[in-house]
């Protein structure tokens, strides 16, 4: 009797054990018909109900341009879930995919889950140097495989709130680091062992206050031409990261902050910081400014491209970008029509204005940017001119996502709290983490 | 002879099909959801495999990856035993202080039974949620109320010294489960034990000692393992926790890196998904899967093993 048991566990096991070496088999060619009836499924991350009807609505203008192309659309995907859908295929999964995060990129083209592009673009005669701005271009390809598009825009900037501004004497918005530290300081009210108002919250868990989006004013270079992490040897980073310290102990020191920062609403919420009044200054991106409207803020805002370090005064203007993306699941049977929508929601000009139009965001196409259908009133036009800046910035693309990203933030975290102080060796250690994080994702 | 031989061959045999039909059920089961799992996971974590292309062998790669240069994995094992070892011990502790408060109370049982059942029916997100909001450091009733009485105001869960220990208060609150099991043994202990105890002048300690103890050791081992399993599966609320207090809850192209503050609530569940299902590094999440298996394994036996005379019986 053992022995039967014995023969007939091993025979299973080899059997699945043989089924799971078999992994997974190429993905499929494009071969459908565009111009016949089909049906498409198009995953978006919006969840607004302005946002959600804002899509519905591009969706149905594609619609009525292509008639013959129905598209299912399945809104409040998180990218985890993404990934999960693309991994696993079959009839439900989606043939056309957007996400918010730009830094997965590299890891969806390096796997190859979302098809080259480039064949599209050909055979449509897109030229991307006349459609989109370089950094645009830039976040949505990784290693010369254009995978995705750009769905619209995100540029970061500095938002102030006027009315504490002028109670603090405080005539412009600052242009450089240190204009800019002097007003933080001005606009901090202390009561006990708190604020009443913080002039800026400078910790890296303040929401948008991300060491990523502080280094795009210096300028920086993630990687070396061998792929390497260039860390301690870019002093953009050092400078960063010194200032921020810097900041972060004239304000009261991290623990005070960190205190007054529990106490904070969520940041996609209406009892957000900045609209509550709790910080005067803040980073973040175009979209606030629907937000805070939405929330009813009780003072007068103003946007203003986010300083930058003193010595590189010329280069104020410019913000750290990022953006939508989209793309089209190898998985997909319906790669002709997924690329219609594709090629409409990104680049058809009316398409993209009027969708940056109706949820706030920067539009990603160089025509769309100078329409004149674009709605814009003054602070919105500062993001504008941001995405355009010839020395805004983003982050690049990396096999392993925005791993390389986080591993930074964590140096950041540990350098904040004063638990990292030789600050050359702590980026020398974070440099030979990242390679050693991407080592292991090649 | 040879006939003989033969009939009894013949009845063998199928009294080994019948043997195998009855247990095929069970070997379907363990196949499918325990061998197979198993041995993939094995598989997988020799192989270099981001679930989309065909996996490649890569030798002791990802071994070496998370014991050497995966920066999450020490503090995640040193979290997650913290846990199997305060966690567990407290909440069985906890969980049999109430049983047996519960099984003393006279008057209005029901509504006490109820009261710390209640809880445990909460859903974990939900719970931690609010717990996130009652130990808001700035603004939570209970620092506020610590506060008040002059007492130290923890940062909690924005803090790394007491961001596991806010964790074990979550679970201490959700102890119902632990509560009627105990209950429900406690409630079984033969009552002429006590009365004899009692007529040798036994005392409170004394009859707990020598009268309850023994009668509930095999409910205490049973707590204490399946106690240890569900922290090593400790997952949802680390999770939910970290994220809420760091502000991060997952807008529009955030990333979070579980763990928050400074690694502290990081466990090694989540470092399965994290390198898993969000860095595409199916190797490396199948070596800490395995981890956690030998891990789960070795506390069961050792658990069995000196826990073993108390599920003697006596006949």
């Amino acid at each position: 009797m053992p022995r039967v048991h014995r023969a007939v566990i091993a025979a299973a096991a080899i059997a699945l054990l043989g089924t799971a070496c078999t992994g997974t088999s190429a993905a499929p060619k494009a071969s459908d018909d565009a111009t016949q009836e089909t049906t498409i499924t198009f995953w978006h991350g919006w969840s607004a109900p302005s946002e959600v009807a804002a899509i519905d609505a591009n969706i149905k203008a594609f619609e009525a341009k292509f008639p013959n192309i129905k598209v299912k659309v399945v809104g409040n995907i998180a990218d985890d879930k993404i990934k999960q859908a693309l991994r696993a295929g079959g009839p439900n999964s989606p043939d056309v995919v957007s996400s918010f995060t730009t830094d997965n990129v590299g890891t969806f083209c390096a796997s190859h889950v979302f098809a080259d592009l480039k064949p599209f673009l050909d055979k449509s005669g897109v030229d991307l140097d006349k459609t989109f701005p370089k950094p645009l271009q830039d976040y949505t390809q990784f290693h010369g495989t254009r995978c995705t598009l750009p769905l619209l825009n995100d540029a970061y900037g500095l938002y102030y709130n006027k009315d504490a501004f002028k109670a603090a004497g405080i005539a412009n918005p600052p242009k450089t680091m240190s204009e800019f530290d002097a007003a933080a300081k001005k606009l901090t009210k202390v009561k006990g062992d708190g604020f009443s108002q913080l002039g800026f919250m400078p910790n890296f868990h303040g929401f948008e206050s991300t060491t990523t989006h502080f280094a795009a004013q210096w300028n920086p270079t993630y990687f070396t031409g061998e792929g390497k992490s260039n860390l301690a040897a870019d002093p953009a980073f050092a400078s960063m990261l010194k200032w921020q310290g810097n900041l972060v102990k004239e304000l009261g020191g991290f623990a005070k902050l960190e205190k007054y920062r529990a106490a904070f609403g969520d940041e996609f919420g209406a009892k957000n910081p900045f609209h509550t009044g709790q910080v005067a200054m803040a980073i973040d991106g175009e979209w606030r400014l629907g937000m805070a409207k939405e929330a009813g803020v009780k003072f007068t805002i103003g946007v203003a491209p986010f300083p930058v370090p003193d010595d590189q005064a010329d280069s104020y203007g410019k913000g750290y970008l990022s953006g939508t993306i989209v793309g089209i699941a190898n998985t997909s049977q319906k790669q002709n029509a997924a690329w219609e929508l594709v090629k409409f929601m990104t680049t058809d000009t009316d398409a993209v204005v009027s969708f940056a139009n109706a949820i706030h965001n920067v539009p990603s196409t160089l025509d769309a940017l100078k329409s004149p259908k674009l709605v814009a009133d003054e602070n919105f036009k500062t993001f504008l001119e941001i995405a355009q800046h010839e020395k805004s910035s983003t982050t690049p693309a990396s096999s392993n996502g925005g791993a390389y990203q986080l591993t930074l933030q964590d140096f950041g975290y540990a350098f904040e709290a004063g638990k990292q102080t030789d600050l050359a060796a702590g980026l020398a250690k974070t440099d030979a983490q990242v390679d050693k994080d991407i080592a292991q994702a090649k | 002879m040879t006939i003989i031989s033969v009939g009894l061959l013949r009845k063998r045999r199928r009294e080994r099909l019948r043997n195998l039909a009855f247990l095929s059920p069970w070997l379907i089961g363990v196949s499918v959801f325990f061998l197979y799992p198993l041995l993939s996971t094995v598989y997988f974590s020799f192989m270099k495999y981001d679930g989309f292309t065909p996996p490649t062998w890569v030798g002791l790669k990802n071994w070496t990856y998370v014991f050497s240069d995966y920066p999450f994995f020490w503090p995640a094992l040193r979290n997650t035993l913290w846990l199997v070892i305060v966690m567990v011990s407290l909440r069985v502790l906890f969980g049999l202080g109430i049983g047996l408060l519960i099984t003393k109370v006279k008057t209005g049982a029901g509504f006490f039974r109820t009261a710390f059942y209640l809880p445990y029916l909460a859903p974990p997100v939900a719970a931690t949620m609010a717990f996130a909001f009652l130990l808001n450091p700035g603004t939570g009733p209970v620092n506020n109320i610590l506060g008040s009485l002059g007492l130290p105001q923890p940062g909690w869960f924005n803090d790394p010294h007491w961001s596991k220990p806010a964790l074990t208060l979550l679970a201490l609150w959700g102890i119902g489960d632990l509560m009627v099991i105990f209950m429900a043994s406690l409630l079984d202990v033969p009552m002429d034990q006590y009365e004899a105890a009692s007529l040798d002048g036994a005392g409170w300690w004394q009859r707990f000692r020598f009268v309850t103890m023994p009668n509930i050791q095999p409910i205490v081992l049973f707590a204490v393992i399946t106690g240890v399993i569900q922290t090593m599966q400790y997952y949802t609320q680390p999770l939910v926790a970290g994220k809420v207090a760091s502000g991060v809850i997952g807008g529009s192209g955030q990333q979070f890196e579980p763990g928050y503050p400074e690694k502290s609530t990081l466990t090694l569940p989540q470092l399965v998904y994290h390198l898993g299902f969000q860095r595409f590094d199916t190797g490396g999440a199948c070596v800490i899967a395995l981890v956690l298996f030998a891990l789960a394994m070795v506390f069961t036996a050792f658990l069995m093993r000196r826990g073993s005379g108390f599920l003697a019986t006596d006949d």
